[in-house]
């Protein structure tokens, strides 16, 4: 072990508070604290929704039943998208990252309200288990699938309220983040420290917390109308019972949609730390990035329907909604150009973090493109709810907001634990992930347009082929994972000790030590330059 | 982006440029993503267009969803499981649901449209090759989604009103009773009349013969009589069929009277006789 060599000072991992052993973490209102217990939940939950993907992959390795019944298929695709959407997804970046760093690249020793946050993550907590019961309380898995289709979902004779109360309870934990998010980044910025001198992670974070308080209540209310419908009998949206069915589709997607913004603005954020640092070099386009990141969270609040084009709605409703949804494509466009050009020129060094985070370009803008696709009214029309979108939302949201999340972990884990994973296995582990995923996934673009519906439990003889090498890639995908934990694990306690600035970053977090003390600053930095100066001196 | 990474990478470049933006760059690659997405939503929508006018000698065609099977309504009773169509004729498909959303997928036809209970939504096209194509539900709708598969066969003119002609009406016979009711309420979805096991058991010779069904965790043998069949419907998960799992049929306490089910009873018996 080479734990003879050690930092000195007293970190907030040492830090002896009211509370001692564990409690010192149960209990603790310190921001970073939370973060990682945050870290610790959400990768557990990770591992085993992503279990549950491979068995879903597995299943469809060949036509006919291999390893499950179709109920069972059912409702683990149903968990596998509860868990990677409420549990893992949405809080995911904010609330790890955004909890470990948004106070200390603001030069602040906490957030507004750190006791509010300590009950965040318990209500966090209390939902995931909510959902983890469902499985096992009551009359079978649900399985309505994450989108909870009504009349499908009141009708379901299994435990739908279960999970259905599972999303209402994550809600409310997303909803105080985003107001604690708020408040802490109006108020407590360090003297000096302007809104336009502020670093691009929490200015994503701003606009994506905006997004959680005002869009959540809308899908809370509208969990809350089903299960009133199952137990109550009112008629909301079961025409049964004389309610619209297509109700709760749009109620339903106007969270739904902008929540793809919650997970994706603040990877975005992420990446837009890591492309400077890697090329030492200031961010291309500061305030072009800081508009388009509030741009997409305005937009994205009205493009909903195009979850909803072969519903039946009107003909120039399917016309608005799709020119919107071209519309939000461009500040994406916007930003994915600042990305290149900031390294353009740069002094580049392609270390873990900065391959992961060109790979989320990558796979992103692949993401992106066949969104493109499908927000167009003629080729929506055949694409819709096949594995053609199957494959775009895992391109967008693991591809995008994973990947980034990854591309941050490997660029933040000095500072949190003052250790240094093992570089050349965090690359290799990237190679792998990185090729199981395209393997997973791109084959299901092209049965998706050969038209393979989407949740289908077995599917016709000629599809076999896309399946097969899916499967394949999967269970690659999946050994990719576990070596990049493997590594993050095994030298959280053996690697060699950081120094507080391995990668010669300019924000706050890279001016205090690795990992940082209790209080993070001894004083609290005055702000002078606008951030990202790569050069002692200011630019003429 | 690989050139860049490539062509400026630490050991070539070790002195980094430092630039921070250029309003003119911001402007240009606003507005030239504008312009292309603009003319891919023009395009999107040119094509669209047609698929919501249909031609006036379209023919029309009732399409009911049910979990989870099509069926094809062409009008005087003729009803058939699957869409069988003259070659070069515009069709459009009336889309009705009896229990929860479907959606009609034709891949080789490019159409698409749900099937949502309370809506009238509808979608047409015109085969021009004869053969024979699938039709897929893509809207998930419970258990046997995956089957709600059927085909479409595209055929001469002449051999459809040949079809059309020999077609029996067997929609105008009206169902005895109690199987009327079981039809409305979605029944024969996971149960057959000829032994074929679905979802649940087949209703075939079940009336008075002897089950084995788990109570809580004891197996039990009990008949099939009036008070059995009752609680079979009223409280499903109370007495489990052995092999059967717990949790796919629901209680129809709410939506099937007493006489209702002295109906259904009456019915089952009549399987007995055959
Ligand atoms: C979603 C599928 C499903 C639907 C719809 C459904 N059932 Fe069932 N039913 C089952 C299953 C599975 C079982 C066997 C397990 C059990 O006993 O609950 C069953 C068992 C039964 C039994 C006992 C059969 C035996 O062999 O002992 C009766 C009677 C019955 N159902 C009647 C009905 C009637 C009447 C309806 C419509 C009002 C109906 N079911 C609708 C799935 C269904
Ligand atoms: C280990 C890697 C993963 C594998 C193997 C995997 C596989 C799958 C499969 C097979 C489906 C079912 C598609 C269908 O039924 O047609 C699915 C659905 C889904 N996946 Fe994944 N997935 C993985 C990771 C992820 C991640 C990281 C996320 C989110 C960040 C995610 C989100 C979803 C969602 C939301 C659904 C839809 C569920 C539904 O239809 O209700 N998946 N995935
Ligand atoms: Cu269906």
């Amino acid at each position: 072990m080479r734990n003879a060599e050690k930092y000195t000072h007293v970190s907030y991992l040492e830090h002896e508070g009211k509370y001692k052993g564990i409690w010192s973490w149960l209990l603790s209102t310190d921001h970073k604290k939370i973060g990682l217990l945050y870290l610790y939940s959400i990768a557990f939950f990770f591992v085993v929704a992503a279990i549950l993907g491979l068995l879903l992959r597995l299943e469809l390795i060949a036509p006919g039943p291999t390893i499950m019944d179709a109920q069972m298929y059912n409702g683990v695709f149903t968990l596998h998208g509860i868990i990677m959407v409420f549990i893992v997804v949405i809080p995911g970046l904010g609330a790890v990252f955004g909890n470990f760093f948004l106070p200390i690249m603001i030069g602040a020793k906490d957030v507004a309200f750190p006791r509010l946050n300590l009950l965040s993550w318990y209500i966090f907590i209390i939902g995931a288990l909510l959902g983890v019961a469902s499985q096992f309380a009551g009359d079978g898995p649900p399985d309505t699938g994450w989108t909870f289709y009504v009349p499908y979902s009141a009708e379901s004779a299994t435990n739908v309220i279960f999970a259905l109360t599972a999303a209402f309870v994550l809600g409310f934990s997303s909803i105080l983040t985003g107001i604690n998010f708020i408040v802490t980044i109006h108020r407590m910025r360090a003297p000096g420290m302007g809104w336009f001198k502020m670093p691009l992670f929490p200015w994503s974070l701003y606009a994506t917390a905006w997004i959680q308080v005002l869009a959540t209540p809308i899908v809370g209310i509208t969990l809350l109308m089903v299960i009133a419908e199952r137990t109550l009998n009112i008629g909301f949206f079961d025409p049964a019972l004389g309610g619209d069915p297509l109700l709760f589709q749009h109620l339903f997607w106007i969270y739904s949609h902008p929540a793809v913004y919650i997970m994706i603005l603040p990877a975005m954020g992420v990446v837009t730390e890591i492309f400077p640092t890697f090329s030492q070099k200031p961010v291309f386009g500061y305030g072009a990035i800081v508009i388009s990141s509030l741009a997409i969270a305005f937009v994205g609040y009205f493009v909903w329907g195009h979850h909803m084009f072969t519903t039946g709605i009107s003909y120039w409703s399917r016309w608005f909604f799709s020119f919107l949804t071209f519309i939000v494509a461009i500040p994406s466009a916007i930003k994915v150009f600042n990305w290149i050009s900031t390294m353009y020129g740069g002094s580049i060094d392609l270390k873990p973090p900065l391959l992961y985070a060109i790979s989320f370009i990558f796979l992103f803008m692949i993401g992106g493109f066949t969104g493109l696709t499908l927000g167009a009214l003629a080729t929506n029309v055949h694409l819709h709810d096949t594995s053609f979108v199957v494959a775009h939302f895992h391109y967008i949201i693991f591809g995008g907001m994973g990947f980034a999340f990854f591309a941050g972990i490997h660029y933040w884990y000095p500072k949190m634990y003052g250790r240094m994973y093992n570089i050349k296995l965090a690359n290799i582990a990237w190679g792998v992930l990185f090729t199981g995923f395209n393997l997973l996934y791109f084959p299901l673009f092209i049965i998706g347009l050969q038209g393979m519906p989407r949740r289908y439990f077995d599917y016709l003889p000629q599809f076999h082929a896309g399946h097969f090498i899916s499967t394949i890639g999967a269970i690659i995908l999946v050994i990719g994972i576990f070596m990049m934990m493997y590594n993050l694990i095994y030298y959280r306690h053996r690697g060699p000790v950081a120094p507080s600035n391995p990668w010669k970053g300019v924000t706050l977090e890279w001016q205090i030590e690795s990992p940082p003390t209790h209080e993070n600053f001894d004083v609290i930095p005055e702000i002078k330059n606008p951030p990202y100066l790569f050069k002692k001196e200011p630019q003429t | 982006m690989v050139y860049i990474v490539i062509r400026f990478r630490r050991s070539k470049n070790k002195e980094a440029m430092q630039f921070s933006g250029s309003n003119k760059l911001e402007i240009i690659w606003t507005v030239i993503p504008f312009i292309l997405v603009l003319l891919m939503f023009y395009y999107g929508w040119v094509g669209f267009a047609p698929m919501r006018q249909v031609p006036d000698d379209a023919m029309r065609i009732k399409t009911i969803g049910r979990m989870w099977e099509w069926e094809f309504d062409y009008g005087n009773g003729k009803l058939a499981k699957e869409l069988v169509i003259p070659v070069d004729q515009p069709i459009r498909l009336d889309l009705e649901s009896e229990d929860v959303n479907h959606s009609l997928f034709i891949p080789a036809f490019r159409v698409k449209e749900d099937v949502v209970p309370g809506y009238d939504n509808w979608l047409w096209f015109t085969p021009i090759y004869t053969g024979e194509y699938e039709i897929m539900c893509t809207e998930y709708c419970g258990l046997l989604h995956y089957d709600m598969v059927t085909k479409v066969r595209v055929v001469e003119r002449e051999v459809f009103d040949d079809w059309l002609e020999n077609l029996e009406a067997t929609g105008l016979i009206p169902d005895p009773p109690g199987l009327a009711v079981m039809k409305q309420n979605g029944c024969m979805a996971c149960h057959s009349l000829d032994g074929t096991e679905l979802v649940g058991p087949s209703f075939k010779g079940l009336y008075n013969t002897e089950k084995v069904v788990l109570i809580g965790n004891q197996e039990e043998t009990v008949v099939a009589d009036e008070d059995y069949i009752q609680r079979a419907i009223y409280q499903p998960n109370e007495e489990i069929v052995k092999g059967y799992a717990r949790g796919l049929m629901n209680s129809y306490e709410d939506l099937i009277s007493q006489e209702e089910i002295t109906s259904i009873v009456e019915y089952l018996k009549t399987l007995n006789e055959e």
